[in-house]
C-alpha cells in the first residue's frame, strides 16, 4: 500500500487526473442514467430470484441458496443478476471510456492539460485507473446491495464458501468490465469522432455477445461436420474447434468463469463422455477447486485487458498532440 | 566554456539550435535558430501553416523534433519536458476548457496538475481571475462563457502556475476589437509589470505589432528575419539603398515639387493619385516638415514607406513568393 502511494506520488499529475476523472464520472449524467438502469434491473431480478427460492425451498432440497440469489431467474423475469451484469457490464465499460481521449481533443483541452508539468502517460493511466475504480465501487456496491437485500428477503445468511465465491465473481466482473474500458479507451484514440468510437465499441460488444459463438459453431461445423451418427472423435474435434475459437472472445471466457464460480456443481468446462460419468459421485466442488478450474479464463481476461490498454498506451504516447 | 554556456542561458530564455521537424516529406520547421531574450515580448509572425504551432509544441516538449534542439531556460525541451513545462505557461489557440465545470474548478485542476496545494491554489486563482477581469464569473460553468471570456480564462489558467515564460498561440483570433485592445494591454502588463517573457505567435501582425519588442518572421518553416522592427527595416534595406516617402499637403501643387527638390537626398519623385512619392537616400521627413512649414504647406499625410511591420511582413512573404527585388 505504501509502495503504491509512492508510485502514484512520484508519477506527477497522476493523482490529480484520477481525482478529477472519478469526480467527472460520478457527477456525470450518463453514468447516473446507466447506474440507475442497472440498479433497477438488478433489484428486479433479485426480487424474482428471492420469490422463486422462497416458493421452492419447501419442495426441493436446496443448497447454496445464497448463490441462487444471483443465478436464478423466474418466469416473469427471464434473466438473472449474473446474466444482466454479463450483458450490461460491457456497456458500463464503454460508457466510461469511449470519449476518454478524443473527447479531450474535441474540447481542445488536451494540449492545455499536457502543457502542465505532468508525464504524458499520467493522463491515460489516470483515466484508466479512475475508470477501474468507478467500476469497482459500482460492481461491489451492487453485489453487496443484492447480498444484503437477499438476506433480508430470504433470511438465509451466506456460508464462508459462498462469500468467497461472491467476492471472486465480483472481482471477475470488475476485470471483465475493465477490458471493455481499455477497449473503449483504445477506440477513443483510434477514432477522432466520439460518436464513431462509441459505435465501434457497441459493434464489438454486440458481435461478441451474440454472433461470436454462432460464428465459432459455424466454422467448427464446416471443418468437422457432425451428424447424428458421427463417431466420437469427430464430435470431440468439432467441440474442440468451437471452444478454442469461442475462447478467443473475452465475453465467452467471462461467461465460462462466472458459471463455474457461481455454480459449485459445475465440475468441468469440457465435454464429458458417458463412460467417464459412470460411477462418478454426485457432489460439488470447493471454492478453491472451482477457482483452479477457471484459472486459465482469469488469466486470459487479465491478459486481454492489458493488451488493449497497452495498445492504447503506445498509441497515445506516439500520437501528435495537435489536431 | 561553461561560463559561456551560463551566459547563453542567462540571456536567452528560449533558444533553438537547428530545430527541424518533418512530417513525412513535408518540412514543417526547417533549421530554426530562434533566440528570445528574457523579459521581452517576442512576436512570432507568419502565415497559417508556417510552422509556428509546431515550433511551440517542440519548445514545450509535446512534439519531438526530427533533428536539432530546443532549450527553454537552459533545459532541453525533449529531455526535460517536466522542468520546461513547470516554468512555461501555454495558451493554445482556441483554448478549451471542461464545459460542465466552473471556471474556478477548471483552474483548480490546472493547479492540482502543477502540484500546487489547494489552499494556495485558491488564493492564486482568485488573484488571476481578478487580473483578467473574471472575478464575478469564476463560479459560472465554462459552457456559458463567451469566446473572449474563455480567452481571458485561458490567461488566468496560465497565470495560476506563475510562469517565467508565457507562450500564446494566436491569442487574438476570434475576439472583437475592444476585447483585443484589453487583451493586448493585459499582455503588455504581464511583460512589463511582472517581468515575464512572452512569446506570441500570430498571423495578424497589426494587432501584435504594438506590443512586441522583437519579432521574428516565419515563412514555410524558416525564420526569414528576426529583430526589432527597426532592425528588420535595416535588414530589408539591404536589398535597396533608398527609402520612399509618401506626401500629401494642402495645397497640393507643383510648388511642392520645388520645395522637395531643394532637400538633400531626394533622388526622384512620382505623382500618384493621392500623394507624391519621393525616393530618397535616407529618411528626410524632419527637414521636409520644416521646409513645408516655412513655405506655408500643410502636411496631411507624411509616411515613410517600408517602416511599418505590415510592409516588412508583406515584403518577406513576397520575397518568399518570388517577387523579390526593390520597390514597385
Amino acid at each position: 500500500m505504501e509502495g503504491l502511494a509512492k508510485i502514484i506520488g512520484s508519477n506527477k499529475g497522476l493523482s490529480a487526473v484520477i481525482a478529477k476523472e472519478v469526480g467527472d464520472h460520478l457527477s456525470g449524467k450518463r453514468f447516473l442514467i446507466l447506474s440507475l438502469l442497472i440498479i433497477v434491473i438488478c433489484l428486479g431480478s433479485l426480487y424474482v430470484a428471492a420469490s422463486t427460492i422462497r416458493s421452492s425451498v419447501g419442495r426441493d432440497q436446496l443448497d447454496f441458496v445464497f448463490l441462487r440469489l444471483y443465478t436464478s431467474s423466474g418466469s416473469s423475469m427471464p434473466f438473472s443478476f449474473i446474466s444482466f451484469i454479463a450483458f450490461l457490464g460491457p456497456l458500463i465499460g464503454l460508457t466510461l471510456g469511449f470519449d476518454a481521449i478524443n473527447g479531450e481533443r474535441d474540447r481542445r483541452t488536451l494540449s492545455r492539460v499536457l502543457a502542465q508539468p505532468i508525464y504524458r502517460d499520467a493522463l491515460i493511466n489516470g483515466k484508466f485507473i479512475a475508470g477501474v475504480m468507478v467500476v469497482f465501487f459500482m460492481i461491489f456496491g451492487l453485489g453487496f446491495l443484492v447480498a444484503g437485500l437477499g438476506i433480508i428477503l430470504t433470511g438465509v445468511p451466506p456460508t464462508f464458501d459462498e462469500l468467497c465465491r461472491l467476492l471472486a465473481y465480483l472481482t471477475l466482473s470488475v476485470i471483465y468490465i475493465s477490458f471493455w474500458l481499455a477497449l473503449a479507451i483504445l477506440f477513443s484514440l483510434l477514432f477522432r469522432q466520439t460518436s464513431t468510437s462509441a459505435l465501434a465499441g457497441i459493434a464489438v460488444w454486440l458481435f461478441l455477445a451474440f454472433f461470436a459463438t454462432l460464428l465459432a459453431g459455424m466454422i467448427a461445423d464446416g471443418i468437422f461436420p457432425v451428424s447424428d451418427n458421427s463417431n466420437v472423435d469427430q464430435v470431440l474435434a468439432n467441440d474442440k474447434v468451437k471452444k478454442t475459437l469461442s475462447r478467443l472472445s473475452p465475453t465467452f471466457l467471462y461467461e465460462e468463469a462466472v458459471v463455474t464460480i457461481m455454480n459449485p456443481s459445475v465440475r468441468t468446462l469440457g465435454p464429458i463422455l458417458l463412460s467417464q460419468a459412470v460411477g462418478a459421485i454426485q457432489g460439488t466442488l470447493s471454492f478453491t477447486q472451482s477457482l483452479l478450474l477457471i484459472w486459465p479464463q482469469l488469466v486470459g481476461l487479465i491478459g486481454a485487458t492489458l493488451i488493449c490498454f497497452a495498445l492504447a498506451y503506445i498509441n497515445f504516447m506516439k500520437q501528435e498532440i495537435r489536431a | 566554456m561553461t561560463s559561456k554556456n551560463n551566459l547563453l542561458k542567462k540571456n536567452f530564455i528560449v533558444e533553438t539550435i537547428n530545430l527541424t521537424k518533418k512530417y513525412g516529406d513535408i518540412t514543417a520547421v526547417n533549421n530554426l535558430n530562434l533566440q528570445v531574450e528574457e523579459g521581452t515580448v517576442f512576436g512570432l509572425l507568419g502565415p497559417n501553416g508556417a510552422g509556428k504551432t509546431t515550433t511551440i509544441l517542440m519548445l514545450l516538449g509535446l512534439t519531438e523534433p526530427s533533428s536539432g534542439q530546443a532549450f527553454v531556460a537552459g533545459y532541453d525541451s525533449t529531455r526535460n519536458p517536466i522542468q520546461v513545462k513547470s516554468i512555461v505557461g501555454y495558451l493554445p489557440d482556441n483554448v478549451g476548457f471542461y464545459e460542465e465545470m466552473t471556471g474556478i474548478e477548471n483552474l483548480l485542476y490546472t493547479a492540482a496538475l502543477n502540484g500546487i496545494p489547494k489552499n494556495q491554489a485558491k488564493i492564486r486563482i482568485e488573484q488571476a481571475l481578478e487580473r483578467v477581469g473574471l472575478k464575478d464569473t469564476g463560479k459560472r460553468r465554462v459552457g456559458e462563457y463567451s469566446r473572449g471570456m474563455r480567452q481571458r480564462l485561458g490567461i488566468a489558467d496560465v497565470l495560476v502556475k506563475d510562469p517565467k515564460l508565457i507562450i500564446m498561440d494566436e491569442p487574438t483570433l476570434g475576439i472583437d476589437p475592444e476585447g483585443i485592445h484589453d487583451l493586448l494591454n493585459l499582455i503588455k502588463d504581464l511583460a512589463h509589470q511582472d517581468g515575464r517573457t512572452i512569446l506570441i505567435s500570430s498571423h495578424l501582425l497589426h494587432q501584435i505589432q504594438k506590443i512586441c519588442d522583437k519579432v521574428g518572421i516565419f515563412v514555410e518553416g524558416k525564420l526569414m528575419a528576426s529583430g526589432t522592427i527597426d532592425e528588420l527595416q535595416h535588414q530589408l534595406a539591404g536589398g535597396s539603398d533608398h527609402v520612399e516617402i509618401e506626401l500629401k499637403t494642402v495645397p497640393f501643387d507643383d510648388g511642392l515639387l520645388k520645395i522637395c527638390q531643394k532637400i538633400n537626398g531626394v533622388l526622384n519623385y512620382q505623382w500618384s493619385e493621392d500623394y507624391l512619392l519621393l525616393q530618397c537616400e535616407q529618411d528626410v521627413r524632419e527637414e521636409l516638415s520644416k521646409k513645408l512649414y516655412e513655405n506655408n504647406y500643410l502636411p496631411l499625410h507624411l509616411q515613410l514607406r517600408g517602416i511599418s511591420l505590415d510592409s516588412i511582413y508583406l515584403r518577406y512573404f513576397q520575397k518568399e513568393e518570388g517577387y523579390g527585388g526593390g520597390f514597385s
